[in-house]
């Protein structure tokens, strides 16, 4: 379980990138992990065809499995367009994270995938149905 | 007299007569089992769930495999050798919370439901629009939530007594709530979340004078002190079988006779009636009124060995043991910079549960950390969300004793706080 605490993983969580509230911003959504109490917004800028993304920050309070994959899924989002950002695999976020991820913290580690969706599809994002079986 | 202290610890001694929780352990399976990492399991989770005895895992089995049969219908040996152990089960937890007859002991499937019972049955029948009740800051969800439907229902008004920095409930709201005459008063022996054991004798007697009946939500008290609702002079207790070494799936409501006699049934079907004919039906004795269906025969059996194995020890042994051990716990703890205990400060009024928060270190963090230490703790908002926005955090880590921890337990304990820190340090 120590490897879940890689040196990079507690870089993110120290100094994440992207944190933050953009103001002003085209796209918003908040979500929370009720089983952790996390809590987590992301603001999105886009460009003038409001197609691409041109800027990206997260907020909020949790751990540092959910801290770090924030920093990490915003910092791969400048330039994808929205169809991109739909079409991700929550798998992909996983394998980026490159630690385990067991049953009782996946809901940590794509809480930010979570809020991305309901940012760029206006509204709640059902749970991938992997994280759903699995609550911690 | 043998004193064991925790070296530079000034705090309790062990009573004479008490127990060694880690002689205790042999009695619990799972600690026979090594955790993931080949470490040796620290569990203190026992306010979520507890472990279950070698006794009670094998009185289980012995009625699975030789007593079973459905209890209160055949006219054969077996079933009537089911219901005599399910009957003397029910008579057990009567005598283990000072109930005046097993008559007044309902089976329900945990704590929850007993509450709900009483919500549905007496609630519905006795709270109109307009009325207040009560409960507190501090309670489980299993004591909110259900009042929270009810007000909603019936249209009455839900009060909470509000709670002090260090975890108490606050005496003067206590008093100010009552003077608005609530029916009903609904508090926990135990808060789960911050282990304050709250003053039961004063509430009810302020309760009572105020003309309230007063609920006792024991899930986190029962297994930890001794019970006695005759000293007491509640009319509701409720509480859960798998918190004190019996299985999941047995709970217990206890209410005064004269209450369950008027009380209208919770959940309808077999068992609960006398007669049922096609217009309608009437309603079986108490406490069989609110047992519809097949009960969970062997769930309870099991709950009696629990009950035998924690008389065995004596409550009061069991209740001293954790005081010695949040003593030092406590003590150890608060020598750790960093370290947010909360709850209150004094050991007679603070149960075996200890809620804390590190310093830039989320719970779930901890409690992932201390699960590569064998540690094995609760992270989380204890199904007592109000408690964290009282004091204005998303969660907490909640290390809680029981008779098989002792003070190799609390050194782990603080060893995994240390590991955590210099983790993230």
């Amino acid at each position: 379980m120590d490897n879940l605490y890689r040196d990079f993983i507690l870089e993110h969580y120290r100094n994440p990138h992207n944190k933050g509230f953009l103001d002003p911003h085209d796209l918003h959504f908040d979500d929370s992990n009720p089983t952790c109490g996390d809590e987590m917004s992301m603001t999105l800028r886009l460009d003038a065809g409001g197609e691409t993304i041109t800027d990206v920050g997260f907020d909020g309070r949790g751990c540092a499995i959910s801290q770090a994959s924030a920093s990490i899924l915003t910092d791969g989002l400048r330039g994808q367009s929205l169809d991109q950002v739909r079409a991700m695999n929550p798998k992909d976020l996983l394998d980026e994270l490159g630690v385990p991820i067991g049953p009782a913290r996946l809901k940590c580690a794509l809480l930010s995938y979570k809020v991305l969706q309901g940012a760029v599809r206006g509204g709640e994002f059902e749970w991938p149905a992997e994280a759903e079986s699995m609550t911690g | 007299m043998t004193t064991q202290m925790t070296p530079g610890s000034g705090v309790g001694s062990r009573i004479p007569g008490a127990f060694s929780g880690t002689a205790l352990r042999t009695d619990f399976p799972v600690f026979d089992r090594p955790t993931g990492t080949g470490k040796r399991l620290v569990y203190l989770d026992a306010a979520a769930s507890a472990p279950k005895p070698r006794r009670v895992i094998e009185t289980i089995a012995d009625a699975y495999g030789h007593h079973y049969a459905n209890v209160h219908r055949g006219i054969y040996e077996l079933s009537e050798d089911a219901t005599a152990r399910f009957e003397a089960a029910r008579a057990t937890v009567a005598r283990f919370v000072g109930a005046a007859s097993p008559r007044e002991i309902v089976f329900a499937r945990n704590a929850t439901e007993a509450i709900n019972l009483v919500a549905y049955s007496w609630g519905r029948a006795n709270l109109r629009a307009g009325d207040r009740m009560l409960t507190t800051q501090l309670e489980h969800h299993a004591n909110i939530v259900p009042w929270q439907q009810l007000c909603r229902e019936v249209g009455a008004t839900l009060d909470y007594v509000s709670i002090t920095d260090d975890g108490r409930l606050d005496p003067d709201d206590l008093r100010a709530h009552l003077a608005n005459g609530p029916k009903l008063v609904a508090v926990a022996g135990v808060s789960n979340a911050l282990g304050t054991i709250n003053p039961l004798t004063e509430i009810v007697r302020l309760a009572h004078e105020a003309g309230a009946l007063v609920l006792v939500d024991a899930a986190q008290s029962a297994p930890h002190m001794p019970t006695d609702v005759a000293a007491l002079g509640c009319d509701f207790l409720a509480l859960s079988g798998h918190k004190m070494l019996g299985p999941s799936g047995i709970g217990v409501l206890w209410a005064r006779r004269e209450l369950l006699e008027a009380m209208p049934p919770f959940m309808t079907g077999g068992s609960m009636i006398i007669k049922v004919t096609l217009d309608g039906a009437e309603w079986n004795e108490v406490p069989y009124k609110f047992e519809a269906g097949t009960p969970a025969i062997v769930e309870a059996i099991g709950l009696g060995e629990a009950i035998n194995y924690l008389t065995d020890l004596g409550m009061d042994a069991v209740r001293e043991h954790e005081r010695y051990l949040f003593e030092q716990a406590w003590a150890a703890l608060r020598e750790i910079p960093g370290v947010r205990l909360l709850g209150p400060d004094d050991p007679a009024i603070h149960a075996g549960v200890i809620s804390f928060v590190l310093d830039g270190i989320h719970p779930h963090d901890v409690a992932t950390v201390f699960d590569s230490e064998g540690v094995a703790v609760r992270a989380g908002h204890h199904c007592a969300q109000p408690v964290m926005q009282r004091y204005d955090i998303p969660a907490t880590t909640r290390a809680s004793f029981y008779v098989y921890n002792d003070t190799d337990d609390v050194e782990a304990l603080a060893s995994a706080i240390r590991a955590c820190q210099n983790l993230f340090s």
